[in-house]
């Protein structure tokens, strides 16, 4: 490794915007090399957002995102382009090349970054898509298969260049519980077999049992608890309280406070 | 009174904002179509070559269809009123210069819009909606070189190549029907139209046919890079992008021709 410090991202006091609107106010956390790290919150707190910094797909308003201690922010763009080589992200809508097999979809990467032969690409292809159970679906295009098969095919593409950290917006969203479990059980296969660092996002506490070793909890753009899952459970905040015992807001008042989000920009 | 100001000035930033996006992308396609792959870092050939079938040969039926009958049209319209003072011959003359200078690079283009423009913002616009876009960036690849370039060169290609054959198709189909319809003799219709020509005619409309192809392809793009807020996103860029282009299009003619006629 280029850095002997135990964690891969830093992020300091990071301020993300869309126009005047604050998203993400001052977020400070790490996430350790080789951990399962899971953001959560609810709906609309800033989660996927937050992702598409820390991968560099937005550039934040001020703070610093750190990958094995340099500054993602202030990189050129081939810097760039050789750091993401080392990323992998599995997108929530899963965000397969439609146009493609799912065989290019994971083997495109390896032919525009690599000088590998076909004949090797198509290995490691096959052995990518047999490590997410789908071997044999090479030749098949992505809107032939079914929701949880398109999330492993993402996930063996994003696995394609055999990355140090991978990244996964809401990976069981919009699945059933079976098939969601059987994602769980591999983001957590995906840790164990290549000590891969792990960034989930997720609302739903049925995984987070299931896989989260740290958890970072937003709420409103701000970082209300950050530690293991019983560190978290105890920590005295009334939003923290609620999401875990699955209570409602009182009528009206979810959103009487967005529309004061929406407003409420300086 | 301030809100027509503020009004005003906000139409003013959108339109420079607009203009500055262009501006950007456009750097960015001339830099992965030429000073890119002069440094090795490859061109996307295959690519090329399949969008020029698509936008190009694919075109060439309905293209070559439609300007065959707007040059039948032409030299029947033309007959009425040339037939008057016993000047048919002159059908061939008119329907030649303006096949030449202005129906058919103008037909092409427009048609082209239609079937390409639209596709190219759809396809674009379905790709950012579904973060496949998104997907292109973290694996670091540059969506300029990988979905702007080949369009674009490939357009470059096939608009002059489209005209061409619709310049020759517009000018048959006028011979046809001054011929057969009205009765030249061909000979003298032949010669007429061999007369009528010059080189400069042809390249008038070539060359426009290059801005066309480039306003077709950068409507397209800008349009499809702009999309937001899901499926019907896409469908009202894709209805605007044709729009657009086919507006911009006529500006440019209208530019080009002003210029080419002033001389
Ligand atoms: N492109 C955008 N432009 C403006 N506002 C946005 C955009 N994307 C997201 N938002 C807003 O930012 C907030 C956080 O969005 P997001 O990060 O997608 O939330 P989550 O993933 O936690 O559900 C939401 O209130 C959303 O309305
Ligand atoms: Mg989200």
């Amino acid at each position: 490794m280029e850095n002997d410090t135990d964690n891969i991202i830093e992020v300091r006091d990071l301020v993300v915007k869309y126009g005047d609107r604050t998203v993400l106010d001052g977020i400070n956390l790490d996430v350790k090399r080789g951990e399962v790290f899971v953001i959560l919150g609810g709906s609309g707190c800033g989660k996927s957002t937050l992702l598409r910094n820390l991968v560099g797909l937005m550039r934040p308003y001020s703070g610093q995102i750190l990958f094995n201690g340099r500054d993602f922010t202030k990189m050129n763009d081939e810097e760039r382009v050789e750091t993401r080589k080392k990323m992998g992200m599995c997108f929530q809508g899963s965000a397969l090349f439609n146009s493609m097999t799912v065989g290019d979809n994971v083997a495109l990467a390896l032919r525009e970054h690599t000088d590998l032969e076909a004949s090797t690409i198509d290995i490691m292809t096959k052995i990518k898509l047999e490590l997410v159970g789908l071997g044999g679906f090479e030749s098949f295009m992505p809107a032939e298969l079914s929701g949880g098969m398109m999330k492993r095919a993402g996930l063996a593409r994003a696995m394609a260049m055999d990355p140090h950290i991978i990244f996964y917006d809401e990976p069981s969203a919009g699945l059933d519980p079976i098939v969601g479990a059987g994602l769980d059980m591999l983001i957590r296969k995906m840790q164990s077999t290549f000590n891969l660092t792990s960034v989930v996002v997720t609302h739903e506490m049925e995984s987070v049992k299931l896989i989260a070793d740290r958890i970072v909890m937003l709420d409103k753009g701000k970082v209300i608890g950050l530690g293991t899952l019983e560190e978290i459970k105890n920590i005295d905040h009334p939003f923290i309280e609620q999401f875990f015992a699955r209570r409602p807001d009182a009528e009206g008042e979810d959103t009487a406070a967005y529309l004061e989000s929406l407003t409420n920009s300086e | 009174m301030s809100a027509i100001l503020g009004n005003t000035g906000r139409a003013t930033l959108n339109a420079l904002y607009a203009a500055s996006t262009v501006c950007v992308l456009m750097v960015d396609t001339l830099n992965w179509m030429i000073w890119q792959p002069l440094r090795g870092k490859g061109l996307r050939v295959r690519s090329v070559v399949e969008h020029f079938v698509e936008f190009g040969v694919r075109s060439m039926p309905i293209v070559g269809l439609i300007c065959g009958l707007i040059g039948v049209i032409m030299a029947l319209q033309a007959a009425h009123t040339l037939e008057k003072w016993g000047a048919a011959a002159l059908i061939a003359d008119l329907v030649g210069i303006s096949a030449l200078r202005e129906l058919a690079p103008l037909m092409t283009a427009i048609l082209i819009t239609g079937r390409c423009g639209s596709a190219i913002t759809a396809e674009i616009g379905t790709m950012k909606v579904a973060e496949e876009i998104d997907a292109l960036n973290v694996m670091g690849l540059n969506p300029t070189k990988f979905l702007v370039v080949p369009k674009f060169l490939a357009m470059l290609l096939a608009v002059p190549c489209v005209t061409v054959l619709a310049m020759l198709i517009m000018i048959l189909g006028g011979a046809f029907a001054g011929v057969v319809l009205v009765g030249v003799d061909p000979v003298v219709y032949y010669n007429q139209t061999a007369g009528a020509l010059t080189r400069m005619d042809l390249l008038s409309g070539l060359t426009k046919s290059f801005f066309f192809a480039v306003t077709i392809c950068w409507v397209g793009v800008f349009r499809g890079f702009r999309v937001s807020g899901g499926a019907e996103g896409v469908g009202r860029e894709t209805t605007s992008s044709v729009v657009t282009s086919i507006l911009i299009i006529i500006i440019v003619d209208l530019v080009w021709t002003s210029l080419f006629f002033s001389q």
